[in-house]
């Protein structure tokens, strides 16, 4: 279930910058070896920002961004980190590169970086980003590390997006912040701009971090019943 | 009764993984069997109880504005925190690899991802928020690692009867240990808004 240790890639300076080993770093993170729901990893803020869909939209993506640029600059002096203090040496890259993903957010999208800030400090603790450092960045060369980072962000964004989207559709009856169902507060002043879709009443169990969980078991045995050799037969 | 109040509210009410649903990646993975969830809950509980006083410790008298360098300098927090955090679990990653060899080998990569394992940086955040003194801090800490063990010990056991029910194929493993998570998470929610200091004095 959570073997993550990746083979090291052999990849020959004649081959192509995006070869077909290339593509598969980047694609297999999206489904077959997605981050949370084969590795499970970085399950936690999954929980915890995936109740609208804005804010996983961007966590998401500050996440990809971390573990691409992480992994990219943990390779490039891979070969120099003492093995006892690798740990603090990959902590203090990622928590750089966590306080420039906060400062630009604060800079440019300050609501959003309000909403998140908590989350935000705590992609240092996400495990996707140091799981992968181990994992592959201190055995592949930069640029499949690189690629490898940002795949696996990838696969755990699209997880969080739907995820969030689900849980903002069904929870409160929107999505991206714009009411689709249920009764709005416009409908109780002013019945001309009710919907036809008014009759809905919002899912409280949605908004609740444990239906994140049946969400991700949803999707885990979706994935599996589609992928015979993903099942666990321990 | 002070101090069993925190003791008390942060293992069962304000349970780490299963009211707050934090440090979920290691408990997922780790909580396969039950001798390895107890060898690894014993980690945390050992991780927490050192790291969340040194933690009071950088706050207070290097961070804070009482501090030696007379500033508020917490945006410096997360670093230091996770310094400490890193260096801590590197000495614990050490120790386990020369004593205990067999559980170094069971815990593998998760072992180093104590490091990141939200509930110890978690833990550390809340008693900054909560604004413990130092020995309120040693009593939470202890506990909320207590309440982690407990956690991931009832999930072992609970994964390890599952091992014999006839689960659906692609449930089996992973896909159960997150549907159990979501009930026993409901189940701890019965428990959210007890106050054990009100308890105690009216029984």
């Amino acid at each position: 279930m959570a073997e993550v240790v990746v083979a090291p890639i052999e990849v020959k300076p004649s081959e192509p910058w995006f070869g077909k080993n290339e593509k598969k770093l980047i694609n297999d993170p999206l489904h077959i070896d997605n981050p949370i729901t084969v590795q499970v990893l970085g399950v936690c803020s999954a929980l915890a920002v995936t109740t609208m869909v804005k804010p996983a939209l961007i966590m998401g993506i500050s996440v990809a961004l971390v573990t691409g640029f992480s992994n990219l600059v943990i390779s490039l002096i891979r070969n120099g980190i003492p093995k006892q203090i690798r740990m603090i040496v990959q902590l203090v890259v990622i928590a750089v590169l966590v306080t420039i993903v906060e400062q630009v957010l604060k800079a440019f999208s300050f609501d959003v970086w309000k909403q998140l800030s908590v989350f935000i400090g705590l992609i240092i603790t996400n495990c996707i980003v140091m799981g992968r450092l181990e994992a592959f960045a201190m055995a592949n060369k930069p640029w499949p590390s690189f690629l490898d980072g940002i795949g696996n962000g990838l696969g755990y964004a699209w997880i969080l997006v739907a995820i969030a989207a689900i849980r903002e559709f069904f929870g409160r009856g929107a999505i991206l912040g714009y009411k689709i169902l249920g009764p709005s507060s416009e409908f109780l002043i002013n019945t001309k701009s009710s919907s036809l879709l008014s009759w809905y009443q919002p899912n409280g169990l949605m908004v609740l971090p444990a239906s994140a969980m049946l969400l991700i078991t949803i999707i885990i045995w979706i994935q599996r019943s589609k992928e015979a050799k993903l099942v666990d037969i321990s | 009764m002070d101090l069993l109040n925190i003791f008390i509210k942060s293992a069962f009410i304000e349970n780490m993984i299963l009211a707050y649903f934090i440090g979920m990646c290691s408990f997922l993975a780790v909580s396969k069997s039950v001798k390895t969830a107890i060898g690894l809950g014993a980690a945390v509980i050992f991780v927490l109880a050192i790291t969340v006083p040194i933690n009071w410790a950088i706050s207070e008298l290097i961070l804070g504005p009482n501090g030696i360098f007379k500033t508020d300098l917490t945006f410096l927090r997360f670093i230091l925190f996770i310094a400490s955090i890193a260096a801590t679990v590197q000495l614990v990653e050490m120790a386990v690899e020369k004593y205990s060899p067999s559980l170094y080998n069971a815990l593998g990569i998760f072992l180093p991802l104590i490091t990141v394992n939200c509930a110890i940086l978690g833990a550390a955040l809340f008693m900054v928020a909560r604004e413990y003194t130092f020995t309120e801090s040693v009593v939470y800490g202890v506990g909320s690692g207590f309440g982690w063990l407990i956690a991931i010990v009832l999930m072992a056991a609970i994964r390890e009867k599952m091992r014999y029910s006839q689960v659906p194929a692609p449930l089996r493993g992973l896909g159960m240990a997150f549907l159990l998570t979501a009930f026993l998470g409901i189940g701890f929610m019965s428990l959210m808004g007890i106050n054990p200091a009100t308890y105690f004095a009216n029984h």
